[in-house]
């Protein structure tokens, strides 16, 4: 496994992507309905752990209760598609901007607060919105039924009915997204998010804004789980409570940190372990939850970088086994 | 009046069992620095094990009184807090010297295990506890306000076991270790603690409190299913941070309040929103003031 892996990283990022790139857009006209579904369901995983990377990954910030902004983003959707009859693609951005501005001022009080406290604050959150939800809040959020009736993408008088139809315009995100998520990576602030994770108070000194690097994460990562909501929202056209609990986001997390935290491919790994894996697995669905946890104490306790970890969170962690790299450039 | 002050006798009962459960959170927190989200799952592992001893002896004996209360207490306390001490060596041990992100994800699996477990040996429907076990004798004081002798009970229950608690951390050898090892690992090590044990002994007695708990709530409400741990665990890991987490009698007075808080929110505001209450009164404390009522400032930065 690690020996295919070390082979795999010799080569140029570029072949492996478009390697599975390939895969991606072929694989799926030879498989069934219900296989392809799966697919859908994993792309929107994808997102869901590449927005929660930015917040967790790049910033250290530990977010459980990302779930409640990929929710609004999909309740937005839902609300203004139902009231309004504005067409689900043309909510995009606008689920994306209402989950961003919550996150902005959700967290604007409670990003100076420590890891596990800031963690533990996010769950409220996370559960004070399911609350709400249930609760059918101002009459909009139709209670523990949820809202349903949305109507079904269409672009151009062309109606997605079939799964596969959605499987692309997922794959479509999921392919902008690993491009934005590698740009966003290493640009000015990808590195600023970096510096503000290993140690922010050297980060301040050398005059990074740690405060306002820790916000455009969060608020970059939310919007762009509102902007997942919208699109589960478009392909189930149902939503309920329960598909943005706690469990959710506990799920988003561990796609984050068993895939490796901070790296791209990681969370690609992170959701074939999370959600494809059980997926295929359903019928031992009573012992699901007790497999997937004794693998998160396992993992954590021999390989707590993650299964295919960031090359730095690897030169981190086994600093002494692997051989010295060569000095960084313009990285 | 009458109701207030009825809503105060039930907010302090749940705030009793939510103060047991904070114990479990804070002492974890004071020497591991973890937040142990197993715990609540602990707790109710402790329900359920206490469930198991009265309706086996339910199918023993015709009509079990009050005396077996004393074997259900011992057998789901010791038996979680075996568990507590296994989960410790497993999940969190190995992890000591790792990042803060690696002890969060090994206690949310242990957590998964345990839930999943329960919910594969005791089944996903409502357990009811017997009823018959606590005698049901009511009083009232004053006006309509009415006290059962289940409730007096558990309250007198929680109190001893935290009293009991105080004064082991306090004034014996082991206690005075714990107090150490959660100030400072290596210096506890330099004067000869062995920090690894007294872990351990953490372990035991924080979910042995916590399965108390879960055995006076499944008597205190009657019936529970396997949602009861995160829950209510949650809540009492906020009864902890209010109190000022680490601190003991922080913990208590945190759940006190919780439970006061909550009972007087359901009655007097929403019920359906008591929940949200408890959440909304972490998020307050935290930004108002993090180190929590009693506690000492740690919240925000190392």
């Amino acid at each position: 496994m690690s020996q295919i892996r070390d082979r795999l990283r010799a080569l140029p990022p570029a072949y492996l992507y478009l390697a599975l790139g390939l895969a991606a857009v072929v694989l799926p006209l030879f498989l069934n309905d219900y296989q392809v579904s799966v697919g859908v369901l994993a792309g929107i995983y994808i997102l869901l752990g590449l927005s929660l990377n930015v917040i967790v990954g790049y910033a250290g910030l530990f977010q459980l209760g990302h779930a409640a902004f990929y929710g609004i983003g999909a309740y937005t959707a839902a609300i203004l598609n139902l009231h309004f009859g504005i067409p689900i693609l043309l909510l995009l951005p606008v689920g994306a901007l209402v989950s961003g501005l919550f996150a902005f001022v959700i967290s604007r009080p409670i990003l100076h607060l420590r890891g596990d406290y800031l963690c533990i604050v996010t769950i409220a959150f996370g559960e004070i919105f399911g609350i709400a939800l249930k609760n059918d809040i101002f009459g909009l959020t139709g209670g523990p039924n949820g809202l349903s009736g949305i109507a079904r993408p269409e672009i151009l008088g062309f109606a997605f009915t079939q799964p596969i139809h959605y499987y692309y315009l997922v794959l479509a995100f999921v392919v902008l997204t690993i491009w934005l998520a590698g740009r966003l990576e290493h640009s000015r602030l990808g590195r600023a998010w970096m510096y503000v994770r290993e140690d922010e108070l050297a980060a301040e000194a050398m005059g990074i804004d740690t405060t306002r690097a820790k916000l455009t994460a969060f608020v970059l990562g939310s919007a762009w789980a509102g902007l997942a909501g919208v699109i589960y929202a478009s392909r189930y056209r149902v939503i309920a409570p329960e598909s943005f609990s706690f469990i959710e986001s506990v799920i988003m997390f561990c796609i984050v940190v068993l895939g490796g935290v901070g790296s791209v491919p990681g969370v690609l790994v992170g959701t074939a372990g999370m959600v494809v894996f059980p997926e295929i697995v359903r019928e031992a669905k009573n012992w699901r939850d007790a497999w997937l946890g004794a693998a998160m104490i396992l993992m954590m306790v021999l390989r707590p970088e993650g299964l295919w970890p960031s090359r730095r969170a690897r030169l981190e962690i086994h600093e002494e086994e692997t051989p010295a790299p060569a000095p960084a450039s313009g990285d | 009046m009458d109701q207030l002050i009825q809503h105060l006798i039930n907010g302090i009962t749940i705030g009793a069992f939510y103060a047991l459960v904070a114990l479990g959170y804070t002492m974890v927190y004071g020497v591991l620095k973890l937040i142990n989200f197993a715990h609540g799952d602990l707790f109710m592992w402790g329900a359920y094990l206490g469930w198991t001893v009265l309706a086996g002896a339910g199918a023993l004996v015709a009509k079990p009184g009050p005396a077996i209360l004393a074997p259900t207490f011992v057998v789901a306390m010791v038996s979680v807090a075996l568990i507590g001490v296994l989960i410790e060596r497993v999940a969190y041990r190995p992890l000591r010297r790792a990042s803060r992100l690696a002890p969060i994800i090994s206690a949310l699996g242990a957590a998964f295990v345990l839930e999943s477990l329960a919910r594969n040996i005791w089944g996903a429907s409502y357990k009811v506890y017997p009823p018959e076990v606590v005698p049901d004798i009511e009083w009232r004081i004053a006006g309509d306000v009415r006290i059962g002798l289940a409730q007096v009970a558990v309250l007198a229950g929680s109190l001893v076991l935290m009293a009991a608690l105080y004064l082991f951390v306090q004034y014996t050898k082991i206690g005075t270790a714990m107090r150490a090892v959660s100030l400072d690992h290596d210096t506890s090590r330099l004067v000869g603690v062995d920090v690894d044990r007294i872990i351990a002994v953490v372990f035991f007695i924080g979910p042995a409190l916590g399965a108390a708990a879960g055995v006076m709530v499944g008597l205190h409400y009657g019936s529970f299913d396997f949602t009861l741990g995160w829950m209510f665990g949650l809540k009492a890991f906020i009864a902890a941070i209010l109190g000022g987490i680490g601190n003991i009698p922080g913990a208590v007075l945190g759940g006190l309040i919780l439970g006061v808080v909550e009972s007087l929110g359901a009655g007097y505001w929403a019920a359906q929103w008591k929940d949200a209450i408890a959440y909304l009164l972490l998020i307050v404390i935290l930004i108002v003031r993090p180190r929590g009522l009693l506690g000492e400032r740690v919240a925000e930065k190392l």
